[in-house]
């Protein structure tokens, strides 16, 4: 990019910084250089300037420094612009270190990286281990992390497609979306979606194409004392266990069935009875089918049911 | 995104050139190789932002040049760059990235038996630390939660991080779904892993002769014996950052075609391909070392999940659902 851009910009930065009034456009093109000739060029290029620094965060600040300004001015307040003082005991920037880790290749991999370099700029000694004893990551392959996001971020509703379990087809779906939520390694976002007037959870990795944003930033209110971990939470956790599955399993095989088991009975024939808690009987019928003939279902019958309907399906 | 420090547009610079200064001042006198590496440019490229940054000139009322530096010797000195001398605040992404982290990685310690921290307190004094330097910036943080599977026995990983700090070899009884057996066998830690979730076990395996993850979850039992652990010079750690599981060229290539209740396949498994076929089905490449794994997956999916490819695992499929079926007596086989 430009070298003559970076130079303006930097300079038009140490000058408002420098400032102790307000200044107006006509006085910073005087003070800063590489602005061109003509005022309505320089008013475009100094226009996208602004728009350049509000977007790097630096709190650009509007207003007069008396009642008899007529003109509006600029200046950077340096108690806004500045970072605090934070200082880090050792341990402390080991575990900063450890955490700007924890995004890489992910989606805000820059931001931490952005962050890592302004503490270390403000002091703080973060060093990178070379060969941790602990490596935590967050991925984010789901393509609609980001956009979502910023719309939870700066609280804009978005819509999106989306497939839901067992459906043909995915559905339009508008969400005031309240947070996301990495459950296990998954994504999901909470919110109040709008045509079903009700709390929902989607998962990221359901989200068909791309999320538009539907609303103005700021437009989206979550209600005082939503707990998003919550939400997602008591959507995704499992029913606890209600059913007891009675099996019989070959001697000598069904590892995987035992390892859950509440009791193991040895039979003379060759096949172990036992007995293991269940809650969902889809999802326990998968599991038990894919043992194929290493496991027989006696009870309860809509267990076994389920399970000869999926060996029938596997036979098809 | 781009990282800050990479060399990419003007804004990138102009970020690297705000966080330099104040970055020197704050350690009075610092190298230029040490800085350049720090910011990730080289020394070429700092030289040259420090330049730009010295060159920098108001001209109202009088011109005058606001910043004053040298390097000269290889030391950087910056003596005069008063309203540049604090780095900016923290932006609402940068402030979140890192207080998202933190509070993952105090979750993880809350069990207390994760090496490297074991030291609760080192987080929860970073992340207060952080939370009042971000000040407004660190709200929406709140709006991202991360939890981590708990289902890793305590004592497994207490006896992980045992092994580790203390270089220990372990013996592990491991379960591997694939053959639905226990496997016995001796490792030499190198890490512990948390990714998508999940907490693994990183060794060298020596059965295998080459380096494994272990889900801890799948640890059916751990013993640390008293044997310092070896891990061989060419033991290579996993990039995590690539995936845990890659395939390699000598991988079975299995084509299932997947029902509308079997899309969660696409979604939990690496996939080498995805097609949609219509009516919410898909057509998905596996690449997996063991077919014993595919095997298993299609007969749990059932019509949801058909083997198209190889012909010979859709036959093994066949087999043994008809055999299972046949266990339920003459009346269910078809």
């Amino acid at each position: 990019m430009s070298r003559r851009k970076t130079e303006r910009l930097l300079s038009l930065v140490v000058c408002l910084l420098s400032s102790e009034r307000y200044l107006t456009a006509t006085q910073i093109r005087a003070a800063v250089p590489g602005y061109p000739q003509s005022f309505d060029a320089f008013k475009r290029m100094f226009e996208r300037d602004k728009e350049e620094l509000r977007d790097l965060g630096i709190p650009l600040d509007m207003g007069t420094n008396g009642v008899l300004d007529e003109e509006v001015g600029y200046r950077i307040y340096r108690q806004a612009y500045m970072l605090p003082d934070i200082r880090l005991e050792p341990d402390e920037a080991a575990v900063l270190a450890l955490a700007a880790r924890v995004w890489r290749r992910a989606e805000l991999a820059g931001a931490a990286a952005g962050a890592l370099l302004k503490l270390r700029a403000a002091g703080v000694d973060a060093k990178e281990a070379q060969q941790p004893e602990i490596e935590p990551r967050l991925q984010t392959g789901e393509a609609a992390f980001g956009p979502l996001w910023e719309a939870v971020r700066d609280r804009r509703p978005v819509t999106f497609r989306y497939w839901a379990v067992g459906r043909s087809e995915a559905q339009r779906r508008e969400l005031e979306p309240w947070g996301v939520v990495n459950r296990r390694g998954r994504w999901y976002v909470a919110g109040h979606d709008r045509a079903r007037q009700a709390v929902r959870v989607f998962r990221l990795s359901r989200i068909e194409g791309r999320v538009e944003f539907s609303g103005p930033p700021g437009s989206v209110t979550v209600p005082p004392g939503v707990d998003v971990r919550e939400l997602v939470g008591a959507w995704d956790e499992r029913a606890p266990p209600l059913q007891t599955a009675v099996l019989r399993v070959r001697a000598g095989a069904g590892y995987g069935i035992r390892r859950r088991a509440s009791s193991e009975q040895a039979g003379a024939d060759g096949w172990d009875r036992v007995e293991a808690p269940f809650s969902d009987v889809g999802w326990f019928a998968e599991h038990l089918a894919s043992f194929g003939p290493d496991v027989v279902v006696c009870e309860p019958p809509d267990l076994k049911d389920a399970v000869m309907t999926r060996l029938k399906g596997a036979l098809a | 995104m781009t990282p800050a420090g990479s060399p990419g547009t003007s804004a990138d610079r102009l970020q690297r050139l705000l966080a330099l200064v104040p970055y020197v001042i704050s350690r009075k006198v610092v190298g230029l190789s040490e800085t350049a590496s720090a910011f990730g440019v080289s020394e070429r490229e700092l030289v040259d932002d420090l330049n730009m940054l010295w060159c920098v000139e108001l001209r109202t009322p009088d011109p005058y040049c606001p910043i004053d530096l040298s390097y000269e010797g290889g030391e950087i000195v910056i003596g005069q760059a008063e309203p540049m001398d604090r780095p900016l605040r923290l932006g609402v992404d940068e402030a979140s990235a890192l207080l998202v982290a933190l509070r993952m990685l105090a979750e993880i310690g809350q069990t207390g038996e994760v090496p490297g921290l074991a030291d609760r307190s080192a987080l929860s004094r970073t992340i207060a630390k952080l939370e009042a330097a971000a000040g407004e910036a660190a709200a929406p943080s709140a709006q991202v939660a991360v939890q981590v599977d708990q289902h890793a026995e305590r004592n497994v990983l207490a006896r992980v991080r045992d092994a580790l700090d203390s270089g220990k070899r372990v013996h592990l009884s491991y379960y591997v779904p694939a053959r639905d057996e226990p496997t016995e066998r001796d490792v030499d830690p190198m890490r512990l892993l948390i990714v998508e979730g999940r907490t693994y076990l990183e060794g060298w395996c020596r059965r295998a002769e080459a380096v494994r993850v272990f889900r801890l979850d799948r640890v059916l039992s751990i013993e640390v014996l008293p044997v310092a652990a070896q891990v061989p010079a060419q033991a290579e750690p996993v990039d995590v950052d690539a995936g845990l599981f890659r395939p390699s060229p000598g991988d079975l290539r299995a084509v299932l075609e997947l029902g509308p209740g079997g899309r969660w396949v696409a979604e939990y498994y690496p996939c080498e391909s995805v097609e949609d076929l219509g009516d919410g089905r898909l057509r998905v490449v596996l690449r997996t070392p063991d077919g014993g794994w595919v095997r298993r997956l299609a007969l749990g999916l059932g019509e949801e999940g058909q083997i198209t490819e190889p012909a010979e695992l859709a036959a093994a499929v066949r087999a043994d659902a008809a055999a299972a079926l046949a266990l339920y007596g003459p009346a269910a086989t078809p």
